[in-house]
C-alpha cells in the first residue's frame, strides 16, 4: 500500500519538473540530476525490497509450497504476531565472485532477519530461505544470523532459528565453514544466557547440524525435514548401508531413536503456531524470573483423583501423566521429548500461572527406571530450567537403574551421574513428591532432600528403600528357606514413607488430592529463595 | 449496568458453588441424599417400625450404593463386598463394613457364593440385599440363605425359579391369565432344529437364553442363515454369562413398545402395581433411556397390564418388588415377555413419579412387614426420564464399550430436580470385568417437557473426562423430533439412525454459535497469553490487536469469522449474524456458562490444546476443532495431507476386551465379510469381519488375550 502511494507521487513529480521548459538550463539540468538520482534511489530501494520479499522468485516459491513447505517469510508471518516483524539487513548480498555466482544476487540473500513478537513478548529470530541458493550459508548469510544472536545477547531475549538450508554455499568455500563457526561461538556464548531454540523445517545436513545441536530446544517437522552428519549417498559409499533421508534423519528417527530432537510436529504451520505456545513458557533471558501468566485454575483445586490413580497392587503400572495432568494448572502440559526415553517424563506446566518445569518417573514404561537415555534426557531438561530460573517439580516412583550389560557397556555410570549432577547443582526451588517406590542410588538422584530438595513430601502410597524386598532378602538372609517371612518382616519395616519421614528426609506424608494446593504454596514461598553455588569457572559435568 | 453486575454477581456465586461442590465431593452426596428425601413421600420410613440391624450388600457400583443409602436412613448398618480391585470404589467407603471376596473377574469375586456366606456369618448380617444382575436371581443363593436363616431381600426360591426359566414362567403367566406372545413350547436342540422351529413359527423370530435376561443371550432372526447364527451366537452368549445354554425361539413382535409394569408384594398375599415404565428406546436389547409415565399407555390399557402384573404376582407368591415386562403393538395388544424377579436398574423413574422408596419396601416386606400402600395410594406425579449413562463410544453400533480412568467427573447436581445414581467417582478406574455404566441420570418435572428440558440441561452439564461416554446419543434422542413426540418403539434408533449415530448435526444457527463461542474461546486465551503478572520489563511496542479474522475449522467445515472486544462481551461477525458471547466465562472450568445472545448455554471446554486446537462438547458431542488466523488459514492449503493407513487391510479391535477366538491363520484366504475373530466385551461377543478379500498375512493376538481399542488383530496382505 505505502509503496504504491510513494511510486504514484514521485512518478507526477518527475513529469511536473520534465515539463518545465522555462527555467534556466544548468541549473535546470543539475536539479533534474538531482532529483532524478533521489527518485532513482527511491525506486531502486523499493525494488529491492519487493525483491528481497520474493526470495528466489515466484517459481521456487511454487516448488517450496509443492514439497508442502512454506516460505522463510510465511513462516515469520506465522510465528510473530500480526505486524510485529521488523527485519534486518534486507538489503545484504553475498560477496562471492567465483564461478559466476556475481550475476546471481539476491537482497536479502538466503536469510531472513529480524525481531518481532510472540504474544506481546520481543524475539529475535532467522529464518534460512530455501528459495534463494537452497538456503546455502554464505558469509553475508552468517553475518546476518550473528547479528541477532548478538542483539539478542545484548537486550535479553530468546533467539528463535528457523532452519531449512541445503549446506554450506560451494562455491564460497572456506568462508562459508568460518561462517558456521561464528555462529556455534556465538550459539556457545548464549546458551545459559537467552533460551535458544531450533525449528528444523527443511533440511539440515553436515556442519550446519551443530547449531541447532547446540541450541536449548531442536524441533522437527514430519515428513520434510532431515538432520544428519552425512547424507545417504555417502552413508552408502562409506558403509555400504542403504538407507533413506527420513530413517537417518527424519523427525521419527530424531524424536524417538536419537534424541536429538525434542519433539515433532505434523507441518509448519502445526510447529510454529505449537513454537509459540511453547515460547510462552520461557523467561526472556536467565537475568528474568520464570514468567507469571495469568491464571484461572484456582492454585487451591483439590484433586480427588488423585487418591486413587497409584494402583493397590504395588508392582501395577500406572501413567504419571495422570498425575502431572491432574497437578498442574488446567492440565496444560508441554511435554519434552514425549517420544524418546519413554521411562522419564519432562516437560512445562504452570503452577498457579508460574512456569515450572517438570520431572517424572514413568511407570508405565519400563516400570519407570533410570537408563542411559532417561538420565540424559533428564539431565538436559534440569539445567535449562536452573539456568533459566524454573522452578522444578520432581514426581518420584523409580525401582532404581536399570541393570544390565548393555547399560554397563554404555556407560550409565557416566550418564546417571549427569542426572545427578543436575540435580544437585540446581539452585532454583525444587519440589519432590515420592508417589510410590524411590530405591537405592535412584532415590538419591531424583531430587532428593539430600540434594538440596526444598520441599520433599511423600504420598501415603511411597516405600522409600535401599532396594525392593526380594532382592534385600536374599542379600540380608543368604540361603535361608523362610524367604516369605523375611520379605513380609521388609516390608513392614520399608514399603512405607516412615522411615524417610522420622529422619526428616521427607517433609511431610500428604494426601495426594492435596497435591495441587501444597506446590502452589511452596511455590510462592520459594519464590524468594537464594542460594548459589561456589564461584568457579564452569563446572565439570560428567559429560 | 446494574443488570450486568447482577448476573456477574450470579455467575459468580454459581461458580463458587461449583467450586465449593468440585472441592468437596461427599458435601455433594449428602446434598443429593437430602434432595432425595424429597422424592420419597409415599410411606417415608417409620423410624419406630423394628428393622434389620444389619444387612450385607451382594454388590457393587450404583446399586449397591443406592441400597447403602436407603439402609442408612432406615438405621441399618451395612456391609459391602468387593473384588481387590474395587478396594477403594465408593460403595465400599459408603458402607460401615467391607470385605474382600476375591479378584477382579465377577466369578471370582461377585459370584463367589461360598465367599459371600463366609462374609455375611463373620458380619453378622440378618439379610442380603442382591441389588441386580449377580446373584440377584439366583434361587440357589436364596436357598442356601434360608438355610442359615439369613433373609434375601428379594422374592423367595420358588418365585425366582419360576421366572428365571422363560418357558416355565410362560406357563405361570398364561395359568395367571396373563397374555402371552405364541411361540415354541420348548428348548431348541441344535442350529437346525432352530431353522425348522423358526419357520413353524414364521420369520421374525426371536431367538433367545432360556435363562437370559438384560438382552444378553438374545438374537432376532429374519431368515435361515441368520436363524442359524443367532443359535450359534445366543448359545455362546447363554454359557458364558449364565451358565445355561438352553435356547428358546417365540414370534417377535414387530414394532412393538417395551413397556414393563413395577410391582410390588408382601409376604401376606397383598400386591399392588407402582404403574408403567415405557423402556422403548434400547440397542442390541438393552435399555438406553427409560421414562415413566409412558406416553402410550391409557388409563385403561394401564389398568389392565397392571392388574394382570398383580394377578401373575399374587399366583406365585411374590413378596418383593419385581418387573413384570410386556411387548405393547401399536394397538395396544400388550403379551406378557418376561418378569424379573428384582430390583430394575431403571427404578428411580418409578420412585420419582410415585413418591415410593423401592429399597425401603423390600426391605420392610423382607423383614416381615405388610404392605401400607395399597393400590389407591399409588399415584402418577409429574414425569421422570432417565438416561442411561455408559462408558461407550455411540459412534460404534450405538455404543461399543470403553475403558479408562476418570480424570475428571462432576455430575450436574447443582441442578434441580436431578438424582444421579452412580458408583464411581473421579478417578474411579472403568475397566472391562464389570458393566460400563457410569450412572443413571434421572430428571424430573411436572410434565414431561420438564423433564425432558432438565435432562437436557443436566446432559450439557455433566462432565465426564478420561472415558468415551454415549451423551452424545443421549441428549440427541432427547432433542430428536419422533421422540419428543413419544412415536417410540424398540425399533426407534435404527429406524431414526439408519447409517448409524453420526453426532449432534448443526443447523446453521448452531454452526455459528459454536463458531462465535471457539473464536472467543481463542482469543480469551490469546489475551491471557500475553497477560504476565511478573513482566518487569518493559513490553516493546506491542499493542493488543483490536479485532481478530479467524477461520474456525468445524464438523468438516471452515467457517470465517471477524472477532472483536466490545463491552465485555466478544461480538462475533459470521457470515451475515453477529453473535454475541458474554466473556466472563472461564478457561480453567470445563464448563463454559456462556450467555449467548441472550440465551444461556452450558458448553464444555475439554481441552484448550496449543495451535489453536480446541476440543469442545456443544449440545452433548464433542468437536475436534482448529481456529487459526485467516493468515494461517491460507497457508493450510499448501499442507500435504497426511497418508492414511489402509483400513481395509487391517482389522482393528472396535472395543478393548478379549480375544474369543480366531476363526483364520496366516495364509488363510477371507473372503469381504467373512468372520476372522470373536471379541468379547462386556459379556457380548463381537464378530469381527475382514473388510475386504485377501490373504491373511499375520494375526497379531492369541485366544485369551486381552485387547485395547484400535489394537490391530489381523492384517491383511
Amino acid at each position: 500500500m505505502a509503496g504504491q502511494t510513494l511510486r504514484l507521487a514521485t512518478g507526477s513529480l518527475l513529469k511536473k519538473y520534465v515539463s518545465l521548459p522555462s527555467l534556466g538550463l544548468n541549473t535546470s539540468i543539475i536539479r533534474h540530476c538531482s532529483i532524478a538520482q533521489t527518485i532513482k534511489v527511491r525506486d531502486d530501494i523499493r525494488k529491492k525490497r519487493s525483491e528481497a520479499v520474493l526470495g528466489g522468485g515466484k517459481k521456487r516459491i511454487e516448488a517450496q509450497h509443492k514439497k508442502g513447505k512454506l516460505t522463510a517469510r510465511e513462516r515469520i508471518e506465522l510465528l510473530c504476531d500480526p505486524g510485529s516483524f521488523t527485519e534486518f539487513d534486507m538489503f545484504a548480498e553475498h560477496t562471492c565472485t567465483d564461478f559466476g555466482m556475481e550475476n546471481q544476487k539476491y537482497p536479502g540473500d538466503s536469510v531472513v532477519t529480524g525481531h518481532g513478537l510472540i504474544h506481546g513478548r520481543l524475539v529475535y529470530l532467522f529464518s534460512q530461505d530455501f528459495t534463494v541458493f537452497g538456503g546455502s550459508l554464505s558469509s553475508v548469510h552468517a553475518k546476518k544470523i550473528c547479528k541477532v544472536m548478538d542483539q539478542a545477547m545484548l537486550v535479553g531475549a530468546p533467539v528463535i532459528g528457523l532452519n531449512d538450508s541445503g549446506g554450506a554455499r560451494i562455491q564460497e568455500g572456506v568462508e562459508s565453514l568460518a561462517g558456521y563457526a561464528d555462529i556455534f561461538q556465538r550459539n556457545v556464548m548464549a546458551s545459559g544466557v537467552v533460551p535458544q531454540i531450533s525449528m528444523i523445517m527443511g533440511p539440515c545436513a553436515g556442519g550446519a547440524v551443530y547449531s541447532p545441536a547446540l541450541t536449548d530446544f531442536t524441533f522437527m517437522i514430519q515428513d520434510t525435514s532431515y538432520l544428519f552428519i552425512t547424507g545417504p549417498d555417502v552413508v552408502k559409499a562409506v558403509t555400504n548401508e542403504d538407507v533413506t533421508q527420513e530413517e537417518l534423519g527424519g523427525a521419527r528417527t530424531h524424536t524417538t531413536l536419537s534424541g536429538v530432537a525434542h519433539k515433532a510436529f505434523n507441518n509448519d504451520i502445526h510447529g510454529l503456531l505449537n513454537l509459540r505456545t511453547f515460547m510462552n513458557y520461557l523467561p526472556q533471558s536467565n537475568q528474568d524470573q520464570a514468567p507469571i501468566r495469568q491464571c484461572d485454575d484456582p492454585w487451591d483445586r483439590d484433586v480427588p483423583g488423585l487418591d486413587t490413580v497409584v494402583p493397590l497392587e504395588s508392582t501395577a503400572a500406572y501413567n504419571m501423566l495422570d498425575v502431572v495432568h491432574g497437578v498442574v494448572d488446567e492440565g496444560d502440559f508441554f511435554e519434552i521429548m514425549p517420544n524418546y526415553a519413554k521411562n522419564i517424563i519432562v516437560g512445562f506446566a504452570r503452577m498457579n500461572g508460574r512456569t515450572v518445569g517438570i520431572v517424572g518417573n514413568q511407570p508405565k514404561s519400563a516400570a519407570g527406571c533410570l537408563d542411559i537415555n532417561s538420565s540424559v534426557k533428564g539431565a538436559r531438561f534440569v539445567r535449562f530450567c536452573d539456568a533459566f530460573n524454573i522452578p522444578l517439580v520432581t514426581f518420584v516412583d523409580v525401582p532404581g537403574f536399570l541393570p544390565g550389560t548393555a547399560q554397563e557397556y554404555g556407560g550409565i555410570i557416566r550418564h546417571g551421574a549427569k542426572l545427578l549432577y543436575a540435580f544437585a547443582e540446581a539452585t532454583v526451588p525444587k519440589i519432590t513428591v515420592i508417589t510410590r517406590k524411590a530405591y537405592g542410588g535412584a532415590y538419591d538422584v531424583m531430587s532428593s532432600k539430600h540434594l538440596r530438595g526444598d520441599m520433599n513430601y511423600t504420598w501415603p502410597t511411597a516405600e522409600v528403600a535401599v532396594m525392593g524386598a526380594k532382592g534385600a532378602v536374599s542379600i540380608l538372609y543368604r540361603g535361608q528357606s523362610d524367604v516369605a517371612k523375611y520379605e513380609k518382616e521388609y516390608i513392614d519395616k520399608f514399603g512405607n514413607p516412615f522411615p524417610a519421614a522420622v529422619r526428616g528426609f521427607v517433609d511431610d506424608i500428604i494426601e495426594p488430592h492435596t497435591t495441587r494446593r501444597r506446590i502452589c504454596q511452596d511455590l510462592d514461598k520459594l519464590a524468594t529463595k537464594k542460594l548459589t553455588n561456589p564461584w568457579k569457572k564452569h563446572a565439570n559435568i560428567p559429560l | 449496568m446494574a443488570f450486568t453486575a447482577l448476573t456477574k454477581d450470579f455467575s459468580r456465586l454459581l461458580r463458587a458453588s461449583l467450586l465449593a461442590y468440585h472441592k468437596n465431593g461427599r458435601r455433594a452426596l449428602t446434598l443429593s441424599a437430602s434432595r432425595r428425601c424429597a422424592i420419597y413421600t409415599t410411606d417415608p420410613i417409620d423410624a419406630n417400625e423394628p428393622t434389620f440391624d444389619k444387612i450385607l450388600i451382594a454388590n457393587r457400583g450404583e446399586i449397591a450404593c443406592r441400597v447403602i443409602k436407603t439402609a442408612r436412613k432406615m438405621g441399618i448398618k451395612t456391609v459391602a463386598i468387593h473384588s481387590d480391585v474395587d478396594s477403594n470404589a465408593p460403595h465400599v467407603k459408603l458402607a460401615d463394613e467391607a470385605v474382600c471376596v476375591g479378584t477382579a473377574q465377577a466369578r471370582d469375586s461377585y459370584l463367589r457364593m461360598d465367599r459371600i456366606l463366609d462374609a455375611i456369618k463373620t458380619t453378622g448380617s440378618q439379610a442380603v440385599h442382591p441389588g441386580y444382575g449377580f446373584l440377584s436371581e439366583n434361587a440357589d443363593f436364596v436357598q442356601k440363605l434360608e438355610d442359615i436363616g439369613v433373609s434375601f431381600i428379594g422374592p423367595n426360591a420358588k418365585a425366582i425359579t419360576g421366572m428365571g426359566d422363560k418357558l416355565e414362567s410362560k406357563r405361570l403367566a398364561m395359568a395367571a391369565g396373563v397374555n402371552t406372545i405364541p411361540g415354541f413350547d420348548g428348548i431348541v436342540k441344535d442350529a437346525e432344529d432352530c431353522v425348522r422351529i423358526s419357520n413353524d413359527i414364521g420369520y421374525p423370530v426371536m431367538i433367545k437364553a432360556s435363562a437370559g435376561g438384560g438382552g444378553k443371550g438374545m438374537r432376532i432372526a429374519w431368515n435361515d442363515d441368520e436363524a442359524r447364527e443367532g443359535f450359534k451366537l445366543s448359545t455362546q452368549e447363554a454359557a458364558s454369562s449364565f451358565g445355561d445354554d438352553r435356547i428358546l425361539v417365540e414370534k417377535f413382535v414387530d414394532n412393538p413398545r417395551h413397556i414393563e409394569i413395577q410391582v410390588l408384594g408382601d409376604k401376606f398375599g397383598n400386591a399392588i402395581y407402582l404403574n408403567e415404565r415405557e423402556c422403548s428406546i434400547q440397542r442390541r436389547n438393552q435399555k438406553v433411556i427409560e421414562e415413566a409415565p409412558s406416553v402410550f399407555l391409557d388409563e385403561a390399557t394401564r389398568k389392565a397390564m397392571g392388574e394382570q402384573a398383580v394377578a401373575l404376582a399374587k399366583q406365585i407368591g411374590y413378596s418383593s418388588a419385581g418387573t413384570v415386562e410386556f411387548l405393547v403393538d401399536s394397538k395396544k395388544n400388550f403379551y406378557f415377555l418376561e418378569m424379573n424377579t428384582r430390583l430394575q436398574v431403571e427404578h428411580p423413574i418409578t420412585e420419582c413419579i410415585t413418591g415410593v422408596d423401592l429399597v425401603h419396601q423390600m426391605i420392610r416386606v423382607a423383614k416381615g412387614h405388610s404392605l401400607k400402600i395399597s393400590q389407591k395410594d399409588v399415584p402418577i406425579r409429574g414425569w421422570a426420564i432417565e438416561s442411561r449413562v455408559y462408558a461407550e463410544d455411540p459412534f460404534k453400533n450405538f455404543g461399543l464399550p470403553s475403558i479408562g480412568r476418570l480424570s475428571k467427573y462432576q455430575e450436574p447436581l447443582h441442578l434441580p430436580k436431578v438424582r444421579c445414581d452412580s458408583g464411581i467417582e473421579e478417578g474411579s478406574e472403568i475397566s472391562i470385568y464389570y458393566d460400563p455404566m457410569i450412572c443413571k441420570l434421572v430428571c424430573y418435572g411436572d410434565n414431561r417437557e420438564e423433564a425432558l428440558e432438565r435432562s437436557i440441561k443436566a446432559l450439557d452439564a455433566y462432565v465426564i473426562r478420561g472415558v468415551t461416554h454415549n451423551i452424545p446419543l443421549l441428549r440427541d434422542i432427547l432433542t430428536e423430533a419422533r421422540f419428543v413426540s413419544g412415536n417410540i418403539s424398540t425399533n426407534y434408533l435404527p429406524e431414526v439412525y439408519p447409517d448409524g449415530f453420526k453426532g449432534k448435526q448443526l443447523t446453521s444457527k448452531e454452526k455459528a454459535e459454536l463458531t462465535a463461542v471457539l473464536a472467543s474461546v481463542y482469543v480469551k486465551d490469546a489475551l491471557r497469553s500475553r497477560n504476565f503478572m511478573n513482566a518487569e520489563r518493559i513490553k516493546v511496542n506491542s499493542r493488543i490487536p483490536s479485532s481478530w479474522s479467524l477461520v474456525v475449522q468445524v464438523a468438516g467445515e471452515d467457517v470465517p469469522c471477524e472477532i472483536k472486544v466490545e463491552d465485555g462481551a466478544f461480538k462475533v461477525t459470521v457470515e451475515d449474524r453477529v453473535v454475541a458471547v458474554d466473556s466472563a466465562f472461564d478457561l480453567a472450568s470445563p464448563l463454559i456458562e456462556a450467555n449467548i445472545d441472550g440465551e444461556q448455554e452450558t458448553i464444555q471446554l475439554i481441552k484448550l490444546g496449543s495451535g489453536g486446537e480446541i476440543r469442545i462438547r456443544y449440545k452433548g458431542t464433542a468437536f475436534q476443532t482448529t481456529v487459526v488466523t485467516d493468515t494461517a488459514h491460507r497457508y493450510l492449503s499448501y499442507m500435504p495431507e497426511k497418508p492414511k493407513v489402509d483400513q481395509s487391510k487391517v482389522v482393528l479391535s472396535p472395543m478393548p476386551g478379549l480375544v474369543k477366538s480366531i476363526a483364520c491363520a496366516p495364509g488363510d484366504m477371507v473372503g469381504e465379510g467373512q468372520e476372522v475373530c470373536v471379541i468379547e466385551a462386556m459379556k457380548m461377543q463381537n464378530s469381527l469381519v475382514a473388510a475386504a478379500t485377501g490373504k491373511v498375512k499375520a494375526i497379531h493376538v492369541k485366544e485369551g488375550e486381552t485387547v485395547e481399542e484400535e489394537q490391530v488383530l489381523v492384517e491383511l496382505e
